[in-house]
Protein backbone atom coordinates (compact mmCIF):
# COMPACT_ATOMS: atom_id res chain seq x y z
CA UNK A 1 0.00 0.00 0.00
CA UNK A 2 0.87 3.39 -0.75
CA UNK A 3 3.36 4.67 2.63
CA UNK A 4 1.06 8.10 2.62
CA UNK A 5 -2.54 6.11 1.90
CA UNK A 6 -1.11 3.80 5.23
CA UNK A 7 -0.20 6.81 7.17
CA UNK A 8 -3.42 8.77 6.96
CA UNK A 9 -5.19 5.81 7.70
CA UNK A 10 -3.20 5.37 11.23
CA UNK A 11 -4.17 9.10 12.08
CA UNK A 12 -7.73 8.42 11.81
CA UNK A 13 -7.59 5.31 13.87
CA UNK A 14 -5.70 6.95 16.81
CA UNK A 15 -8.33 9.79 16.17
CA UNK A 16 -11.20 7.46 16.08
CA UNK A 17 -9.42 5.61 19.41
CA UNK A 18 -8.98 8.79 21.09
CA UNK A 19 -12.84 10.11 20.15
CA UNK A 20 -13.73 6.81 21.89
CA UNK A 21 -11.65 6.70 24.69
CA UNK A 22 -12.80 10.54 25.52
CA UNK A 23 -16.54 9.41 25.41
CA UNK A 24 -15.74 6.33 28.25
CA UNK A 25 -14.49 8.50 30.18
CA UNK A 26 -16.72 11.42 29.74
CA UNK A 27 -20.15 9.65 29.63
CA UNK A 28 -19.15 5.98 30.50
CA UNK A 29 -18.59 4.54 33.87
CA UNK A 30 -14.68 4.52 33.02
CA UNK A 31 -14.79 0.68 33.19
CA UNK A 32 -13.90 0.01 29.92
CA UNK A 33 -11.47 2.34 30.09
CA UNK A 34 -8.47 0.10 29.91
CA UNK A 35 -9.57 -1.91 27.25
CA UNK A 36 -8.12 1.12 25.10
CA UNK A 37 -4.59 0.00 25.96
CA UNK A 38 -2.03 -3.37 25.26
CA UNK A 39 -1.65 -6.14 28.27
CA UNK A 40 1.69 -4.42 29.04
CA UNK A 41 0.76 -0.81 29.07
CA UNK A 42 1.95 2.19 30.70
CA UNK A 43 0.29 4.96 31.83
CA UNK A 44 1.30 7.88 34.32
CA UNK A 45 0.31 11.44 34.86
CA UNK A 46 3.27 14.11 35.35
CA UNK A 47 3.66 17.57 35.53
CA UNK A 48 5.61 19.69 32.18
CA UNK A 49 7.97 20.88 34.73
CA UNK A 50 8.92 16.81 36.38
CA UNK A 51 9.09 15.41 32.38
CA UNK A 52 11.00 18.31 31.14
CA UNK A 53 13.22 17.32 34.08
CA UNK A 54 13.09 13.85 33.62
CA UNK A 55 12.05 13.25 37.32
CA UNK A 56 10.14 9.92 36.86
CA UNK A 57 7.69 10.46 39.37
CA UNK A 58 3.94 10.55 38.76
CA UNK A 59 0.42 10.85 40.32
CA UNK A 60 -0.79 8.00 38.75
CA UNK A 61 1.83 5.73 37.68
CA UNK A 62 0.58 2.32 36.22
CA UNK A 63 2.23 -0.60 34.27
CA UNK A 64 -0.09 -2.91 33.64
CA UNK A 65 -3.43 -3.30 32.22
CA UNK A 66 -4.79 -4.91 35.52
CA UNK A 67 -3.29 -2.04 37.37
CA UNK A 68 -5.38 0.19 34.94
CA UNK A 69 -8.36 -2.10 35.81
CA UNK A 70 -7.63 -1.57 39.77
CA UNK A 71 -7.70 2.11 39.49
CA UNK A 72 -11.02 2.14 38.02
CA UNK A 73 -12.26 -0.48 40.54
CA UNK A 74 -10.95 1.34 43.37
CA UNK A 75 -12.59 4.25 42.22
CA UNK A 76 -15.68 2.99 42.16
CA UNK A 77 -15.75 0.49 45.19
CA UNK A 78 -13.43 1.70 47.99
CA UNK A 79 -12.47 5.59 47.45
CA UNK A 80 -14.41 8.15 48.79
CA UNK A 81 -15.22 11.30 46.80
CA UNK A 82 -17.82 14.00 45.88
CA UNK A 83 -19.90 13.38 42.80
CA UNK A 84 -18.19 15.04 39.84
CA UNK A 85 -17.45 14.33 35.89
CA UNK A 86 -15.22 15.82 33.10
CA UNK A 87 -15.22 17.11 29.80
CA UNK A 88 -12.33 16.39 27.62
CA UNK A 89 -11.59 18.42 24.37
CA UNK A 90 -8.97 16.83 22.49
CA UNK A 91 -7.06 18.47 19.65
CA UNK A 92 -5.64 16.61 16.49
CA UNK A 93 -3.17 14.28 17.51
CA UNK A 94 0.53 14.80 16.05
CA UNK A 95 1.10 11.25 14.43
CA UNK A 96 4.69 10.51 14.06
CA UNK A 97 6.40 7.96 11.25
CA UNK A 98 5.19 4.31 11.50
CA UNK A 99 7.76 1.97 13.10
CA UNK A 100 6.85 -1.27 11.73
CA UNK A 101 3.08 -1.97 13.91
CA UNK A 102 3.94 0.92 15.93
CA UNK A 103 3.59 4.63 15.96
CA UNK A 104 4.29 8.04 18.50
CA UNK A 105 1.84 10.37 19.04
CA UNK A 106 0.98 13.56 20.77
CA UNK A 107 -2.30 15.23 21.66
CA UNK A 108 -3.30 18.50 23.25
CA UNK A 109 -6.17 17.97 25.75
CA UNK A 110 -8.50 20.51 27.86
CA UNK A 111 -10.53 19.28 30.48
CA UNK A 112 -13.42 20.62 32.75
CA UNK A 113 -14.85 19.38 35.68
CA UNK A 114 -18.30 19.53 37.16
CA UNK A 115 -18.62 18.73 40.89
CA UNK A 116 -22.03 18.40 42.71
CA UNK A 117 -22.54 21.82 43.91
CA UNK A 118 -19.94 23.75 42.02
CA UNK A 119 -19.59 25.26 38.56
CA UNK A 120 -17.75 23.98 35.28
CA UNK A 121 -14.30 24.72 35.98
CA UNK A 122 -11.13 24.48 33.90
CA UNK A 123 -9.44 21.26 35.49
CA UNK A 124 -6.47 20.60 33.22
CA UNK A 125 -4.91 21.48 30.00
CA UNK A 126 -2.01 19.44 28.69
CA UNK A 127 -0.91 17.01 26.31
CA UNK A 128 -1.02 13.36 26.01
CA UNK A 129 2.13 12.03 24.90
CA UNK A 130 1.69 8.40 23.90
CA UNK A 131 2.89 4.95 21.46
CA UNK A 132 0.28 3.44 19.69
CA UNK A 133 0.25 -0.26 18.50
CA UNK A 134 -1.65 -0.98 15.66
CA UNK A 135 -3.74 -4.26 15.83
CA UNK A 136 -5.46 -5.29 12.91
CA UNK A 137 -8.04 -2.04 11.98
CA UNK A 138 -7.51 -0.67 16.00
CA UNK A 139 -4.97 1.70 17.57
CA UNK A 140 -3.77 0.53 21.20
CA UNK A 141 -2.33 2.41 23.55
CA UNK A 142 1.21 0.84 24.06
CA UNK A 143 1.95 3.96 26.37
CA UNK A 144 0.44 6.90 27.50
CA UNK A 145 2.61 9.83 29.80
CA UNK A 146 -0.14 12.58 30.69
CA UNK A 147 1.71 15.83 30.57
CA UNK A 148 0.18 18.44 32.49
CA UNK A 149 0.23 21.77 31.58
CA UNK A 150 0.45 23.08 34.94
CA UNK A 151 2.33 21.73 38.17
CA UNK A 152 -0.43 22.72 40.24
CA UNK A 153 -3.12 20.17 40.59
CA UNK A 154 -6.51 20.55 42.15
CA UNK A 155 -6.97 18.35 45.29
CA UNK A 156 -8.79 15.92 43.84
CA UNK A 157 -7.53 13.43 40.98
CA UNK A 158 -9.52 10.70 40.84
CA UNK A 159 -11.14 9.49 36.98
CA UNK A 160 -8.51 9.10 34.44
CA UNK A 161 -7.38 11.74 32.36
CA UNK B 1 -14.39 34.59 49.98
CA UNK B 2 -14.45 34.10 53.68
CA UNK B 3 -16.58 34.26 56.20
CA UNK B 4 -14.78 37.41 57.81
CA UNK B 5 -16.43 39.55 60.96
CA UNK B 6 -17.20 42.68 59.83
CA UNK B 7 -14.16 45.23 59.26
CA UNK B 8 -12.66 46.22 62.44
CA UNK B 9 -14.72 43.53 64.72
CA UNK B 10 -12.40 42.23 67.20
CA UNK B 11 -11.44 38.93 67.28
CA UNK B 12 -13.30 36.93 69.42
CA UNK B 13 -12.08 34.95 72.68
CA UNK B 14 -11.09 31.56 72.63
CA UNK B 15 -11.72 30.63 76.42
CA UNK B 16 -8.41 29.61 77.71
CA UNK B 17 -9.78 25.99 79.71
CA UNK B 18 -10.88 25.25 75.80
CA UNK B 19 -7.00 23.92 75.76
CA UNK B 20 -6.51 22.18 72.06
CA UNK B 21 -10.02 20.13 72.73
CA UNK B 22 -12.43 22.59 71.89
CA UNK B 23 -11.17 24.72 68.13
CA UNK B 24 -13.47 27.53 67.46
CA UNK B 25 -13.96 27.44 64.33
CA UNK B 26 -12.92 31.19 63.53
CA UNK B 27 -9.80 30.17 63.96
CA UNK B 28 -10.27 28.93 60.18
CA UNK B 29 -12.04 31.96 58.94
CA UNK B 30 -10.57 35.40 59.53
CA UNK B 31 -8.64 37.20 57.76
CA UNK B 32 -6.64 38.69 61.20
CA UNK B 33 -6.32 35.57 62.40
CA UNK B 34 -4.24 34.90 58.99
CA UNK B 35 -1.94 38.25 59.46
CA UNK B 36 -1.18 37.19 63.34
CA UNK B 37 -0.13 33.44 61.76
CA UNK B 38 2.52 35.22 58.99
CA UNK B 39 3.77 37.22 61.62
CA UNK B 40 4.01 34.94 65.15
CA UNK B 41 4.32 31.80 63.28
CA UNK B 42 5.92 31.69 60.06
CA UNK B 43 7.92 34.96 60.71
CA UNK B 44 8.55 34.11 65.00
CA UNK B 45 10.67 31.22 66.79
CA UNK B 46 9.17 28.35 64.29
CA UNK B 47 11.30 26.16 62.40
CA UNK B 48 9.76 26.01 58.44
CA UNK B 49 10.93 23.06 55.83
CA UNK B 50 12.27 25.25 52.46
CA UNK B 51 13.87 22.43 50.53
CA UNK B 52 16.23 19.46 50.81
CA UNK B 53 20.11 19.81 50.81
CA UNK B 54 19.66 17.50 47.50
CA UNK B 55 18.37 20.32 45.33
CA UNK B 56 21.54 22.28 45.84
CA UNK B 57 24.55 20.27 44.88
CA UNK B 58 26.72 23.00 43.50
CA UNK B 59 27.21 26.78 44.57
CA UNK B 60 25.27 29.38 43.00
CA UNK B 61 22.42 26.81 43.29
CA UNK B 62 19.65 27.84 44.00
CA UNK B 63 15.55 27.21 45.22
CA UNK B 64 12.94 29.73 44.97
CA UNK B 65 10.21 28.75 47.91
CA UNK B 66 7.76 30.10 50.19
CA UNK B 67 7.66 30.22 54.03
CA UNK B 68 4.49 31.08 55.24
CA UNK B 69 3.21 33.07 52.99
CA UNK B 70 6.63 34.94 52.11
CA UNK B 71 8.74 34.20 49.36
CA UNK B 72 11.95 32.90 50.40
CA UNK B 73 15.26 32.13 48.12
CA UNK B 74 17.74 29.02 49.50
CA UNK B 75 20.61 29.05 47.98
CA UNK B 76 24.14 27.53 47.84
CA UNK B 77 27.06 29.55 48.22
CA UNK B 78 30.80 29.05 46.86
CA UNK B 79 31.98 28.93 50.78
CA UNK B 80 29.66 25.63 50.70
CA UNK B 81 27.32 27.02 53.06
CA UNK B 82 23.46 26.98 52.49
CA UNK B 83 21.92 30.44 53.10
CA UNK B 84 18.21 31.75 53.34
CA UNK B 85 16.65 35.14 52.62
CA UNK B 86 13.58 36.83 51.19
CA UNK B 87 12.89 36.88 48.07
CA UNK B 88 12.58 40.44 47.69
CA UNK B 89 14.76 43.57 46.10
CA UNK B 90 16.47 46.03 48.30
CA UNK B 91 15.26 48.68 46.20
CA UNK B 92 11.70 48.67 45.83
CA UNK B 93 10.77 44.93 46.67
CA UNK B 94 10.32 43.61 43.45
CA UNK B 95 11.06 39.76 43.38
CA UNK B 96 14.63 38.55 42.89
CA UNK B 97 14.23 35.14 41.79
CA UNK B 98 11.72 34.48 39.29
CA UNK B 99 12.45 30.89 38.54
CA UNK B 100 11.75 27.80 40.70
CA UNK B 101 15.53 26.78 40.66
CA UNK B 102 18.75 27.19 38.77
CA UNK B 103 22.39 28.65 39.14
CA UNK B 104 23.09 31.91 39.10
CA UNK B 105 26.37 33.75 40.05
CA UNK B 106 24.50 36.31 41.97
CA UNK B 107 20.41 37.79 41.99
CA UNK B 108 20.37 40.94 40.02
CA UNK B 109 16.79 42.83 40.11
CA UNK B 110 15.50 42.69 36.39
CA UNK B 111 13.48 46.08 38.06
CA UNK B 112 16.48 48.44 38.27
CA UNK B 113 19.85 46.10 38.49
CA UNK B 114 20.55 46.11 41.88
CA UNK B 115 22.65 43.41 42.42
CA UNK B 116 22.64 40.54 45.96
CA UNK B 117 24.77 38.27 46.55
CA UNK B 118 23.99 34.80 46.93
CA UNK B 119 23.75 35.34 50.45
CA UNK B 120 21.49 37.58 50.02
CA UNK B 121 23.33 40.82 50.59
CA UNK B 122 22.97 43.90 48.23
CA UNK B 123 26.88 44.81 46.44
CA UNK B 124 25.52 46.48 43.32
CA UNK B 125 23.73 49.62 42.99
CA UNK B 126 23.41 50.53 38.80
CA UNK B 127 24.27 53.65 38.44
CA UNK B 128 24.91 54.62 42.00
CA UNK B 129 27.36 57.52 41.35
CA UNK B 130 24.95 58.59 38.71
CA UNK B 131 26.14 59.40 34.83
CA UNK B 132 28.84 61.99 34.02
CA UNK B 133 28.01 63.56 37.80
CA UNK B 134 24.64 63.87 37.61
CA UNK B 135 21.75 61.31 39.35
CA UNK B 136 23.16 58.55 41.44
CA UNK B 137 22.39 57.92 45.37
CA UNK B 138 23.54 59.99 48.53
CA UNK B 139 26.92 59.89 48.94
CA UNK B 140 26.20 58.48 52.69
CA UNK B 141 23.66 55.76 51.23
CA UNK B 142 25.18 52.61 53.56
CA UNK B 143 24.66 49.39 51.47
CA UNK B 144 24.56 47.21 54.25
CA UNK B 145 21.79 49.06 55.53
CA UNK B 146 19.18 47.82 53.16
CA UNK B 147 18.42 44.57 52.20
CA UNK B 148 16.40 41.48 52.25
CA UNK B 149 15.59 39.59 55.90
CA UNK B 150 17.82 37.12 56.29
CA UNK B 151 16.49 33.57 58.00
CA UNK B 152 18.40 31.23 60.08
CA UNK B 153 19.52 27.64 58.52
CA UNK B 154 19.20 24.61 59.69
CA UNK B 155 19.73 20.88 58.20
CA UNK B 156 18.60 18.04 59.47
CA UNK B 157 19.49 14.28 57.50
CA UNK B 158 19.40 16.81 54.43
CA UNK B 159 15.87 18.54 55.51
CA UNK B 160 16.78 22.35 55.08
CA UNK B 161 14.59 24.43 57.56
CA UNK B 162 14.25 28.23 58.35
CA UNK B 163 13.64 30.59 60.82
CA UNK B 164 13.04 34.28 60.44
CA UNK B 165 13.75 34.61 64.52
CA UNK B 166 17.61 34.37 65.03
CA UNK B 167 16.18 33.52 68.77
CA UNK B 168 14.76 30.72 67.35
CA UNK B 169 15.22 27.34 69.90
CA UNK B 170 18.18 25.02 68.15
CA UNK B 171 16.15 22.52 65.82
CA UNK B 172 17.30 19.28 68.02
CA UNK B 173 15.36 20.99 71.06
CA UNK B 174 12.48 22.44 69.51
CA UNK B 175 12.11 18.63 67.27
CA UNK B 176 12.53 16.36 71.02
CA UNK B 177 14.62 13.62 70.66
CA UNK B 178 12.06 10.91 70.07
CA UNK B 179 11.06 12.90 67.19
CA UNK B 180 14.39 13.76 65.57
CA UNK B 181 15.43 10.16 65.95
CA UNK B 182 12.26 9.31 63.95
CA UNK B 183 13.83 11.66 61.28
CA UNK B 184 17.05 9.79 61.62
CA UNK B 185 15.61 6.74 61.53
CA UNK B 186 14.33 7.71 57.73
CA UNK B 187 16.85 9.73 56.69
CA UNK B 188 20.26 9.52 58.48
CA UNK B 189 23.23 9.01 55.98
CA UNK B 190 21.41 8.58 52.63
CA UNK B 191 21.82 10.46 50.04
CA UNK B 192 18.82 11.51 48.69
CA UNK B 193 17.24 12.06 45.10
CA UNK B 194 13.78 13.95 44.04
CA UNK B 195 11.88 11.76 42.26
CA UNK B 196 9.25 14.19 41.65
CA UNK B 197 7.76 17.42 42.51
CA UNK B 198 3.64 18.39 43.04
CA UNK B 199 1.47 20.94 44.20
CA UNK B 200 -1.48 20.39 45.13
CA UNK B 201 -4.36 22.87 45.68
CA UNK B 202 -6.59 22.74 48.40
CA UNK B 203 -9.76 24.46 48.44
CA UNK B 204 -9.47 25.00 52.32
CA UNK B 205 -7.57 26.68 55.23
CA UNK B 206 -4.18 25.14 55.83
CA UNK B 207 -4.74 23.82 59.97
CA UNK B 208 -7.65 22.22 58.44
CA UNK B 209 -4.87 19.42 56.18
CA UNK B 210 -2.22 20.09 59.36
CA UNK B 211 -5.06 18.60 61.66
CA UNK B 212 -5.48 15.91 59.04
CA UNK B 213 -2.09 14.42 59.02
CA UNK B 214 -1.75 14.48 62.57
CA UNK B 215 -5.71 12.35 63.09
CA UNK B 216 -4.36 9.04 63.46
CA UNK B 217 -8.13 8.20 64.42
CA UNK B 218 -9.80 8.76 60.74
CA UNK B 219 -7.11 6.49 59.02
CA UNK B 220 -9.06 3.24 59.09
CA UNK B 221 -12.79 5.17 58.59
CA UNK B 222 -11.86 7.37 56.21
CA UNK B 223 -9.51 5.46 54.06
CA UNK B 224 -11.40 2.17 52.88
CA UNK B 225 -8.49 1.06 49.80
CA UNK B 226 -6.84 -1.16 52.17
CA UNK B 227 -9.91 -2.95 54.07
CA UNK B 228 -12.09 -2.92 50.22
CA UNK B 229 -9.12 -4.76 48.81
CA UNK B 230 -8.19 -6.74 52.72
CA UNK B 231 -4.59 -5.67 51.94
CA UNK B 232 -3.71 -5.18 55.42
CA UNK B 233 -2.92 -9.01 56.37
CA UNK B 234 -0.18 -8.73 58.95
CA UNK B 235 -1.14 -7.57 62.17
CA UNK B 236 -0.05 -4.22 63.19
CA UNK B 237 0.79 -2.03 66.26
CA UNK B 238 1.45 1.07 66.45
CA UNK B 239 1.46 4.67 68.77
CA UNK B 240 2.13 8.44 68.39
CA UNK B 241 4.49 10.33 69.65
CA UNK B 242 4.25 14.15 70.93
CA UNK B 243 7.06 16.47 70.86
CA UNK B 244 7.08 18.87 74.49
CA UNK B 245 5.83 21.79 72.78
CA UNK B 246 2.81 19.48 71.40
CA UNK B 247 3.19 20.52 67.71
CA UNK B 248 5.46 17.86 66.20
CA UNK B 249 4.43 14.37 66.32
CA UNK B 250 5.36 10.59 64.80
CA UNK B 251 2.69 7.98 64.14
CA UNK B 252 3.26 4.66 63.25
CA UNK B 253 2.32 1.40 62.62
CA UNK B 254 4.64 -1.45 62.52
CA UNK B 255 3.97 -5.49 62.47
CA UNK B 256 3.40 -6.92 65.72
CA UNK B 257 5.49 -9.85 65.25
CA UNK B 258 4.55 -11.38 68.17
CA UNK B 259 0.81 -11.64 67.02
CA UNK B 260 1.81 -12.87 63.79
CA UNK B 261 3.64 -15.61 65.88
CA UNK B 262 0.46 -16.67 67.30
CA UNK B 263 -1.55 -16.85 64.33
CA UNK B 264 1.48 -18.79 62.70
CA UNK B 265 0.45 -21.76 65.63
CA UNK B 266 -3.05 -21.54 65.23
CA UNK B 267 -3.34 -21.11 61.28
CA UNK B 268 -3.33 -25.45 61.18
CA UNK B 269 -6.93 -25.32 62.76
CA UNK B 270 -8.36 -22.18 61.15
CA UNK B 271 -6.93 -22.31 57.60
CA UNK B 272 -10.48 -22.63 56.22
CA UNK B 273 -11.47 -19.57 59.13
CA UNK B 274 -9.40 -16.74 56.98
CA UNK B 275 -10.82 -17.01 53.43
CA UNK B 276 -11.07 -13.67 52.21
CA UNK B 277 -14.84 -12.28 53.05
CA UNK B 278 -14.99 -9.99 50.08
CA UNK B 279 -14.62 -10.94 46.62
CA UNK B 280 -12.98 -7.93 45.82
CA UNK B 281 -9.48 -8.37 44.68
CA UNK B 282 -6.67 -6.71 42.81
CA UNK B 283 -5.62 -8.05 39.98
CA UNK B 284 -1.99 -6.81 40.09
CA UNK B 285 -0.47 -6.67 43.47
CA UNK B 286 2.47 -5.76 42.78
CA UNK B 287 1.15 -2.32 43.33
CA UNK B 288 2.41 -3.24 47.05
CA UNK B 289 5.46 -5.10 46.27
CA UNK B 290 7.83 -3.39 48.58
CA UNK B 291 11.61 -3.81 50.16
CA UNK B 292 13.45 -4.13 53.11
CA UNK B 293 14.57 -0.80 53.73
CA UNK B 294 14.93 0.27 57.84
CA UNK B 295 15.86 -2.65 60.05
CA UNK B 296 12.94 -2.54 62.50
CA UNK B 297 9.05 -3.49 61.46
CA UNK B 298 7.63 -0.16 60.98
CA UNK B 299 5.64 0.20 57.64
CA UNK B 300 4.32 3.68 57.98
CA UNK B 301 5.12 6.51 59.69
CA UNK B 302 3.85 10.40 59.60
CA UNK B 303 5.78 12.36 60.91
CA UNK B 304 4.83 16.23 61.30
CA UNK B 305 7.15 19.30 62.37
CA UNK B 306 5.40 22.36 63.80
CA UNK B 307 3.47 24.21 62.08
CA UNK B 308 3.52 23.43 58.82
CA UNK B 309 5.65 19.82 57.58
CA UNK B 310 5.33 16.70 56.95
CA UNK B 311 7.57 13.81 55.97
CA UNK B 312 6.20 10.08 55.32
CA UNK B 313 7.15 6.72 55.02
CA UNK B 314 4.50 4.68 53.41
CA UNK B 315 6.44 1.29 53.38
CA UNK B 316 9.05 2.75 50.89
CA UNK B 317 7.42 5.29 49.82
CA UNK B 318 9.70 8.23 50.73
CA UNK B 319 7.64 12.28 50.33
CA UNK B 320 8.17 15.70 52.26
CA UNK B 321 4.91 17.40 52.24
CA UNK B 322 5.17 21.30 52.63
CA UNK B 323 1.90 23.00 53.85
CA UNK B 324 1.84 26.85 52.76
CA UNK B 325 -1.10 28.79 53.37
CA UNK B 326 -2.92 30.93 50.33
CA UNK B 327 -5.49 33.85 51.76
CA UNK B 328 -7.51 31.59 54.47
CA UNK B 329 -9.61 29.74 52.59
CA UNK B 330 -6.95 27.78 50.11
CA UNK B 331 -3.92 26.15 50.66
CA UNK B 332 -0.79 24.72 48.74
CA UNK B 333 0.09 20.97 49.50
CA UNK B 334 4.28 20.91 48.13
CA UNK B 335 4.75 17.11 48.00
CA UNK B 336 8.45 16.08 46.80
CA UNK B 337 9.31 12.27 46.12
CA UNK B 338 11.86 10.99 46.96
CA UNK B 339 14.44 8.01 46.25
CA UNK B 340 17.97 7.60 47.72
CA UNK B 341 20.89 7.65 45.50
CA UNK B 342 21.64 3.66 46.04
CA UNK B 343 18.44 2.58 45.30
CA UNK B 344 18.39 0.04 42.26
CA UNK B 345 16.09 -0.64 39.40
CA UNK B 346 13.80 -2.97 41.38
CA UNK B 347 13.84 -0.83 44.57
CA UNK B 348 13.25 2.38 42.30
CA UNK B 349 9.99 0.95 40.44
CA UNK B 350 8.87 -0.22 44.08
CA UNK B 351 8.40 2.99 44.88
CA UNK B 352 6.98 4.45 41.88
CA UNK B 353 3.91 2.01 42.03
CA UNK B 354 4.13 2.75 45.62
CA UNK B 355 3.39 6.34 44.99
CA UNK B 356 0.25 5.90 43.57
CA UNK B 357 -1.28 5.72 47.47
CA UNK B 358 0.06 9.00 47.58
CA UNK B 359 -0.81 12.60 46.01
CA UNK B 360 -4.07 14.02 44.37
CA UNK B 361 -4.79 11.24 43.40
CA UNK B 362 -3.45 8.40 45.87
CA UNK B 363 -5.38 5.78 46.38
CA UNK B 364 -5.23 6.77 50.48
CA UNK B 365 -4.69 10.10 50.77
CA UNK B 366 -7.25 11.56 47.90
CA UNK B 367 -9.65 11.21 50.37
CA UNK B 368 -7.78 13.33 53.07
CA UNK B 369 -7.71 16.55 49.96
CA UNK B 370 -11.15 16.81 49.93
CA UNK B 371 -12.09 16.45 53.94
CA UNK B 372 -10.92 20.21 54.64
CA UNK B 373 -13.22 21.65 51.89
CA UNK B 374 -16.11 19.62 53.60
CA UNK B 375 -15.10 21.43 56.74
CA UNK B 376 -14.81 24.79 55.30
CA UNK B 377 -18.43 23.95 53.75
CA UNK B 378 -19.43 22.62 56.18
CA UNK B 379 -18.77 25.41 59.13
CA UNK B 380 -19.80 28.54 57.02
CA UNK B 381 -21.63 30.47 59.22
CA UNK B 382 -20.65 28.61 62.46
CA UNK B 383 -17.86 30.79 63.09
CA UNK B 384 -18.40 30.58 67.33
CA UNK B 385 -18.98 27.14 67.34
CA UNK B 386 -16.31 24.96 67.65
CA UNK B 387 -14.33 21.10 66.83
CA UNK B 388 -14.62 18.59 69.50
CA UNK B 389 -11.55 16.96 69.86
CA UNK B 390 -11.54 14.34 72.99
CA UNK B 391 -11.03 11.50 71.49
CA UNK B 392 -8.21 9.55 74.05
CA UNK B 393 -9.06 11.95 76.70
CA UNK B 394 -7.81 15.92 76.43
CA UNK B 395 -3.90 15.72 77.15
CA UNK B 396 -1.42 15.95 74.22
CA UNK B 397 0.58 12.79 75.45
CA UNK B 398 1.32 10.15 72.70
CA UNK B 399 0.94 6.22 73.58
CA UNK B 400 0.45 2.68 72.11
CA UNK B 401 -2.96 3.96 71.14
CA UNK B 402 -3.81 5.60 68.05
CA UNK B 403 -7.63 5.62 68.21
CA UNK B 404 -6.91 9.44 69.80
CA UNK B 405 -6.38 12.81 68.78
CA UNK B 406 -3.98 13.69 70.90
CA UNK B 407 -1.46 15.32 68.39
CA UNK B 408 -4.08 17.37 67.60
CA UNK B 409 -4.59 18.68 70.66
CA UNK B 410 -0.49 19.33 71.16
CA UNK B 411 -0.83 21.14 67.42
CA UNK B 412 -3.29 23.39 69.11
CA UNK B 413 -1.23 23.94 72.54
CA UNK B 414 1.65 24.97 71.24
CA UNK B 415 -0.41 27.14 68.37
CA UNK B 416 -1.99 29.38 71.24
CA UNK B 417 1.41 29.34 72.82
CA UNK B 418 2.98 30.79 69.85
CA UNK B 419 0.09 32.88 68.75
CA UNK B 420 -0.15 34.14 72.42
CA UNK B 421 -4.25 33.36 71.55
S1 LIG C 1 13.10 47.05 42.60
FE1 LIG C 1 14.86 45.87 42.38
S2 LIG C 1 16.24 47.21 41.48
FE2 LIG C 1 14.53 48.41 41.74
FE1 LIG D 1 -5.77 10.42 55.86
Amino acid sequence: MNIHVRQAEVSALISAAQARYVREIDDGDCTAWPNFFVDDCFYTITSADNYAQNLEAGLVWLDSKDMLRDRILSLLEANVYERHSYRHMIGQPFVGELEGDEVDSETSFMVARITREGPTDLFATGRYIDRYRIVGDEAKIVSRTVVLDSNQIDTLLGFPL
Amino acid sequence: MNNLAPLGAEMPVWAKEDEGFHVPYWVFQREDVLEMENERLFQGETWNYMCLEAELQSPGDFVAVHVGETPVIVTRDHDGEIYAFENRCSHRGSLLALEDRGNVKDFTCVYHAWTHSLQGDLVGIAFKDGIGGKGGMEKDFCMNSVGPRKLRVANVDGLIFGSFDEDVDDIEDYLGEEVLDRIHRVLEGRKMVVLGRFTQVLPNNWKLYVENTKDSYHASILHTFFTTFELNRLSQKGGIIVSPNGGCHVSYSEIDQIAEAEKAKNTIYSDQNIRSQSDLQLADKSLLASFKEFDDDITLQILTVFPGFVLQQIQNSIAVRQVLPKGTDEMHLKWTYIGFEDDTTEQRRARLKLSNLIGPGGYVSMEDGCIGGFVRRGTKGASDNNAVLEMGGRSIEGGDDRITEASIRGFWAEYRMRMGL
